[in-house]
């Protein structure tokens, strides 16, 4: 198994006292835990934080890790057979099978916690109290992070996932197994819903129930379409004379491109509704799509375009800043 | 091993009675009838009334009752941190809505 140097992790020294470490693990808590953390890869942190602090901030476990020596962290070792035999006699049950090609040192400490759950799965299986063999124990938990296009949102749409999930094995101990999962996400799922899906999380132990598979969803973001809940949002770009005149457009939806009637006279920033073609929604029915106009101009013009606005420009009378001058005599 | 899910049902859907609360939660029954009693996790009834161990929840109460025991797990909070960590979370998850719909509706030139 590797070596994982839990004083680094927590970034304390190897003689830190019980309070030192906990001060350690609660800064580190505060900063990465999933729940109230915005870090990148504040799962992955935290996992590794909480792992460490499940052992040092218990003597016994603590002075059991200390016993196995130092380490570079990631190298490969094996306990010694004196401290195998001395803590497999405390209680961790038949054997710590450190031997297996992917056993951790995680679940080497979780063993000697006398097999309760040490891993949090995708994030946070985690109901603590399995026991020792022969109790029925709940399977556990599973969080899983989903991303979705606004198309998958749209049309529903079916995915495999292959994961790692906390099993116990025929002694009751937690190991990690590959599970491969196939989900039907529903249409209308959108940025920050949660699924739940009961009874597909880890295999329940001796009769006790299987855990349940939590999916977290989050929207990938669409080069056109922007999402407030239900509803989308879309830059509609118009050419000057469009905005004035007054045009039909075609403009996409995920649904597919629709013609749209831009009515004469529409100023920039002005809001377009689309009522429906937005994300469908769970209760049935869907979401709006609002177009939201930006006057562009053309980068470059012709000679005879340069004419013509010249031409606009002696010909109008329009002033777009008529307000500026009633709004600063209103200040004085 | 493959398991094929023919049914997915929104949160919002799924009900659980308190007991089933209870155990999926992972929390002890005085700190889930504190938290529904305080309204940190929120019942399906309207009835003011009813007694959170008769009360009905949805999947969305289960997942704020995860969230608590995490945070109880983790932080060591009593009941009392539990249920103001809780209604931050909430803000901060209202207002992060609120950022985001405000977001959306900027245009990008």
């Amino acid at each position: 198994m590797k070596y994982k140097d839990y004083y680094t992790t927590l970034g304390v020294e190897r003689n830190a006292t019980e309070a030192a470490i906990k001060a350690a693990y609660r800064k580190l808590a505060h900063k990465y835990h999933p729940d109230v953390s915005k870090e990148p890869d504040a799962e992955e942190k935290f996992k590794e934080v909480a792992e460490a602090y499940k052992t040092l901030k218990d003597p016994e476990q603590r002075a059991a890790y200390d016993r196995l020596g130092t380490h570079p962290a990631g190298e490969e070792f094996q306990p010694s057979r004196d401290w195998e035999r001395e803590f497999n006699s405390a209680g961790a049950g038949a054997g710590f099978g450190t031997g297996a090609e992917d056993f951790d040192l995680s679940e080497l400490f979780a063993q000697l916690r006398g097999g309760r759950a040490g891993g949090r799965g995708a994030r946070g299986g985690a109901r603590s109290g399995a026991g020792a063999a022969g109790m029925a124990l709940p399977g556990q938990d599973f969080e899983i992070p989903i991303e979705l296009s606004i198309e998958n949102s749209f049309s529903g749409t079916e995915l495999e996932l292959n994961l790692r999930m906390p099993e116990y094995d025929a002694q009751g101990r937690l190991r990690e197994v590959p599970k491969s999962v196939k989900v039907r996400i529903p249409k209308g799922a959108t940025d920050g819903q949660r699924l739940r899906i009961p009874g597909k999380g880890g295999k329940g132990f001796g009769g006790g129930r299987d855990g349940d598979l939590y999916l977290d969803i989050t929207l990938r973001p669409h080069p056109r379409f922007r999402v407030d809940g239900h509803d989308l949002y879309l830059d509609l770009p118009l050419a000057p004379w469009e905005a004035v005149l007054g045009a039909q457009v075609e403009i996409p939806t995920p649904g597919g491109a629709v013609r749209l009637r831009i009515p004469a006279g529409t100023q920039a920033g002005r809001q377009l509704r689309l009522p429906g073609r937005g994300l469908p929604q769970p209760g049935g029915g869907s979401g709006n799509l609002y177009a939201l106009v930006q006057i562009v101009v053309p980068a470059t013009q012709s000679d005879a375009e340069r004419a013509l606005y010249e031409q606009l420009k002696a010909s109008s009378n329009f002033d777009p800043r008529a307000r500026f001058g009633e709004e600063s005599g209103d200040a004085h | 091993m493959r398991i094929e899910i023919t049914e997915l049902n929104w949160p919002e859907r799924q009900e659980l009675s308190f007991s089933e609360l209870l155990e999926l939660s992972g929390l002890t029954q005085a700190e889930l009838n504190e938290l529904v009693s305080g309204g940190a996790i929120a019942a399906l009834d309207t009835d003011a009334a009813a007694s959170a161990f008769t009360s009905r929840y949805n999947a969305l109460a289960l997942l704020r009752a995860r969230t608590a025991r995490r945070l109880r797990d983790d932080f060591d909070l009593n009941t009392s941190g539990l249920a103001l960590a809780l209604t931050l979370l909430e803000r901060i998850e209202q207002l992060e809505q609120q950022a985001g719909a405000l977001r959306a509706r900027l245009t990008r030139w």
